[in-house]
Parts: structure tokens; C-alpha cells; sequence
């Protein structure tokens, strides 16, 4: 009975450290995410100037567009640290760049100049490393938050100082209405 | 197989059949050495019951020199990859199609949140592309000049995301580590067959010849396990082949089903496997030996386009129609999960 006890605790000791560190890890790793998508945030901030005083000469008529842009770049930038907040800011400015771009595209010496070429490639894959990063943060943070309300986890969580973890959800209608580009050749699923 | 089966199912069946496929390796690497000797041991029981031949010498020695020569193929093997297939590492980008290899892997390397591979091109106009290394922090990935020309961005992400979940899926590792154990197990087949025949022969010969004197049954057994014995190491090389192709075709499924997971796009990959099968020729700058690491076979087998149980034997790749099918599928599903999504 008692090796019975003893063995029952060590079992128990056992998990606790185990879903202890699962936690930690998973904290750590949400942590990290955000941290990515930070830099990536940090890297759009400062190519936007670049591409602003190249196109400025040859879009003298689009003035409102390009102030949109500088603008939600400065509150992105001023922007407080909550998920929220920056998800609003920098959805904006998400927002402002697209317009900017579709803009650009009926300047037809903008097209075909290699510098803005590279320059919009360069923005362009950063807007992708955004999203993508935030792909990862909303994952890493949805299995931690899983976790972390899951039983019998929940009950270490409060040890471990575990805290629901804010998703980066997208505000911005005009960004969520992005139109994907379908190239499968097979007919839209109405659904 | 239905296509409607989900993302992770997949990829859940696919490590579970995968962890058998490796399972299978040790044991024939241990039959290999040990079944030797087990031969050995009831050969040489004698009228007493008596066995002279007590330690399992053969086993140690094969466990060792094996040990010894995988551990040096895996360490050289992606270097010698990359080498073979003449690819050179981009460092400084140059021209725009560059740039834009080296963002949409570094796109990748986010998505799957690893530190960016390094990025080498082949110097080939067949589409195609390759990832090896021995884990997310040494990979590489290896596109050929054929590739960033055909595919659109989107097309490209695809078949990068590709290679990358090879790389996060540990894909790169456990083939360097397969490539290093088929090497292996070729030169110790080789090896072995030569001593038998050789030296070795005499002791074969003592061993069945002498069986008169020695308990009926035990060398019925050592005959039996002998004959068994030969077989396999006769057929090893053939086998681990036909076992490696196995594990890379499993491979190639669950890459493509992370590949969609990392990049919520399946429909991109693909029409980029669509382009690279409609581009028939075969990538010569990629040798034999390195087909299994490819995102499609370079050597355009039939047997890869095929379907059916030859088809399943012996093709590095499973037949493409297949894997466009269920990637089209999984698009299909987004689609529809996307449609009905709950608006919490």
C-alpha cells in the first residue's frame, strides 16, 4: 500500500513537472512568434520611405494616396504594444500599401522601372512575411491557449502563470477582402 | 485515400507509416549482422549439444564498421548532394528572379518558423528543386534556373514551401540518414559476399559438410538460416532501394500537405507540379542517386506517372495526377471551410 502511495506521487510529481514545461515552452514559443512578426513590422516601416520618395516625382496626382500611406505609417509606428492595437495600426497600413499599389500599376514608367520593380518585390514579400508570421503567432497561440484551458493542463496553469493568449485577428474589412488569386483551372466551388 | 481526408489526418498517417518503414531498416541491419551469426552458433554445435562459436562476433563487427561508415556518409552526404548536382549557392542575389527565390524561401522559412536555409541554384532549364542537410539549421535548398523561369511567385512559393516542410517535417535528415544506410548496407552486402566466397568459404564449407557429426537438428537449423542468410544479402541492396522509395513517396504526400498548411494555398503547388510534369524533360544535372530528394522524379520514369502496384514499387514519387488531385481536394475544402467559417 504505502510502495503503492509513493509511487501514485512520484506519478503525479512527474506530470506536474512535465505539463509544467509543456506550458513554458509553448509561452516561450508564443513569446518568440510575436517577436517575428515584429520584425517583419520593423522592416516594412523602413522600406516604405524608400518607396514613397521614389514614386513621388511620377505620381504627382495621387498626393491623398501617398499622404495614406506615410500617415498610417507613423501611427503604426507610434502604435502602443497591445496585439490589438498593432493589429488595427498595421492592418490600416497594410490597407494604405495595397491601395498605393493598385495605384501604381496604371503609371506605366513606374512599371518598367527596374529600381521600383525591386522595390515593390521587396514589400511585397515583406507583406507576405507579416502575414506569414502571423500565421505562426496565431497558431503557436492557439495551441497555448488550448493547452493551457484543456484538463487536466488547466490545472498547472495557474503555476506556470499561464494567460489566454490575444489572437491576431484582422480588422481591417479591406484587408480581409484581399482577393486571392485562384490559378487551379478547375471551375469555383459555389459554396 | 479519400481526398477529403483533412490536413493532419494526413499527415498523421503518413508519420505512422513512416516510423514503421525506419523500424524495418534496424531490423534488417541487425539481421544482417546477428542472422550471421546465428548461423554461426548452430553450426557449430557438436554431438554434446555443445556450441563452440559463443560470441556473436559477426553481429559486433557488422554493428560497428556499419556504424562507422553511416556515421561518415551521413556527415559528407548533403554536401556531396549538392555537389553532385552542380549547385552553386546563391549569396548575393543579383538579377530579379534571384531576389525573388531568395524572398520567397526566406517567406517560407517564417511561415514554418525556422532560420532561412541556404538557397543554392542548379544550373538547368528543367523545372525542379531539392532540399537536404541534417536538420532545420543546416538545410539547404537547391532550385534549378528552369524552375524560377516557368513558375509564376505564387507557383514558386508553393514548390518552396514544399522543400521546406521537407525540412521541418525532419524529411531532410531521415534521407540523408537513408542514403547513408542504403550506401552502407550496398558496400557491407558487397563486402560480405566477398569473404564467403573467398576466405570465408572454407568455414562455410566446414560448417555445412561437417554437419555428420554434429546434432541433426541444430544443423538443419544453421542450413536453414544460412541459405535465408545468403538470400538477404544478395537481395539487400535491391530490397533497401525498393524500402527507401517507399519512405520518399509517403514523403512526398505529407511534404505537399504541409507545404498547403504553410502557405494556405494548395492550389498554387498545384499547378506548379502541373507545369514541372508538362515539362517533360528529364533534369540531367541531377543524378540517380539523388532522384528521391526531388520535388518531382528528374529522371521522368514512367513509373512515376503510372499508377497502380508497379507504379507504387518502384517510383521514387508518387504518381503526380494523384498528388494534384489531393492537393485540388484540400483546396476545395478551404474553400468551403472558408465559406462557412463560425463568425464568433
Amino acid at each position: 500500500m504505502q510502495w503503492f502511495l509513493l509511487i501514485l506521487v512520484v506519478v503525479v510529481v512527474l506530470w506536474v513537472i512535465g505539463a509544467y514545461n509543456g506550458l513554458i515552452a509553448l509561452k516561450n514559443q508564443t513569446v518568440n512568434a510575436w517577436k517575428q512578426i515584429d520584425v517583419q513590422l520593423k522592416r516594412r516601416h523602413d522600406l516604405i520611405p524608400n518607396l514613397v520618395s521614389t514614386v513621388k516625382g511620377s505620381m504627382e496626382f495621387e498626393k491623398e494616396t501617398l499622404q495614406a500611406v506615410i500617415d498610417a505609417r507613423s501611427k503604426a509606428m507610434a502604435g502602443g504594444g497591445g496585439v490589438k492595437e498593432t493589429a488595427a495600426t498595421e492592418g490600416a497600413l497594410s490597407g494604405a500599401l495595397g491601395k498605393l499599389f493598385v495605384v501604381m500599376e496604371q503609371y506605366p514608367d513606374l512599371k518598367s522601372s527596374q529600381n521600383v520593380r525591386d522595390l515593390q518585390e521587396e514589400l511585397s514579400s515583406t507583406e507576405n512575411k507579416i502575414a506569414f508570421a502571423r500565421q505562426l503567432y496565431n497558431d503557436v497561440a492557439t495551441k497555448y491557449n488550448t493547452k493551457q484551458q484543456q484538463f487536466p493542463t488547466n490545472l498547472v496553469a495557474g503555476l506556470a502563470k499561464a494567460q489566454v493568449a490575444e489572437l491576431w485577428e484582422i480588422e481591417d474589412q479591406a484587408e480581409r477582402a484581399v482577393p486571392q488569386v485562384d490559378l487551379s483551372l478547375k471551375p469555383k466551388p459555389s459554396a | 485515400m479519400s481526398e477529403t481526408e483533412n490536413l493532419f489526418e494526413q499527415q498523421a498517417k503518413n508519420r505512422r507509416q513512416t516510423a514503421v518503414w525506419v523500424v524495418c531498416f534496424v531490423l534488417f541491419f541487425a539481421w544482417l549482422g546477428f542472422g550471421g551469426d546465428a548461423a554461426l552458433y548452430f553450426g557449430s554445435i557438436d554431438a554434446y549439444g555443445q556450441a563452440h562459436y559463443t560470441v556473436p562476433w559477426m553481429g559486433i563487427i557488422v554493428t560497428a564498421i556499419a556504424a562507422v561508415l553511416v556515421w561518415n556518409s551521413w556527415r559528407r552526404g548533403p554536401k556531396q548532394v549538392l555537389w553532385s548536382a552542380g549547385a552553386a549557392e546563391l549569396v548575393n542575389p543579383q538579377s530579379f528572379e534571384e531576389k525573388q527565390l531568395v524572398n520567397v524561401v526566406e517567406e517560407m522559412a517564417v511561415a514554418a518558423g525556422l532560420p532561412r536555409p541556404k538557397v543554392y541554384l542548379v544550373n538547368d532549364p528543367d523545372p525542379n528543386a531539392f532540399a537536404t542537410g541534417h536538420g532545420p539549421e543546416t538545410a539547404s535548398i537547391a532550385v534549378t534556373t528552369g524552375l524560377v523561369q516557368t513558375l509564376s511567385r505564387e507557383e514558386l512559393q508553393g514548390v518552396v514551401g514544399h522543400e521546406m516542410a521537407h525540412i521541418r517535417n525532419l524529411d531532410v535528415r531521415l534521407m540523408t540518414t537513408i542514403a547513408a544506410l542504403i550506401g552502407v548496407i550496398v558496400v557491407l552486402s558487397d563486402g560480405m559476399g566477398r569473404m564467403f566466397r573467398g576466405g570465408g568459404g572454407r568455414g562455410v564449407g566446414a560448417l555445412v559438410g561437417g554437419r555428420g557429426r554434429k546434432g541433426g537438428g541444430a544443423g538443419m537449423i544453421a542450413l536453414v538460416i544460412l541459405v535465408l542468410w545468403l538470400i538477404t544479402l544478395i537481395l539487400a541492396p535491391l530490397i533497401t532501394r525498393l524500402m527507401a522509395m517507399a519512405v520518399s513517396r509517403n514523403r512526398e504526400y505529407l511534404a505537399d500537405a504541409t507545404a498547403a498548411e504553410l502557405t494556405r494555398n494548395p492550389g498554387a503547388l498545384a499547378s506548379a507540379l502541373e507545369k514541372i510534369e508538362s515539362a517533360e524533360a528529364p533534369t540531367t544535372s541531377i543524378k540517380r542517386g539523388t532522384a528521391h530528394l526531388c520535388i518531382a522524379d528528374p529522371l521522368g520514369r514512367k513509373a512515376n506517372l503510372k499508377e497502380g502496384r508497379l507504379a507504387d514499387l518502384f517510383g521514387t514519387h508518387p504518381p503526380m495526377p494523384k498528388r494534384v488531385i489531393r492537393l485540388k481536394g484540400m483546396a476545395f475544402q478551404q474553400a468551403k471551410t472558408a465559406a462557412t467559417l463560425p463568425t464568433a
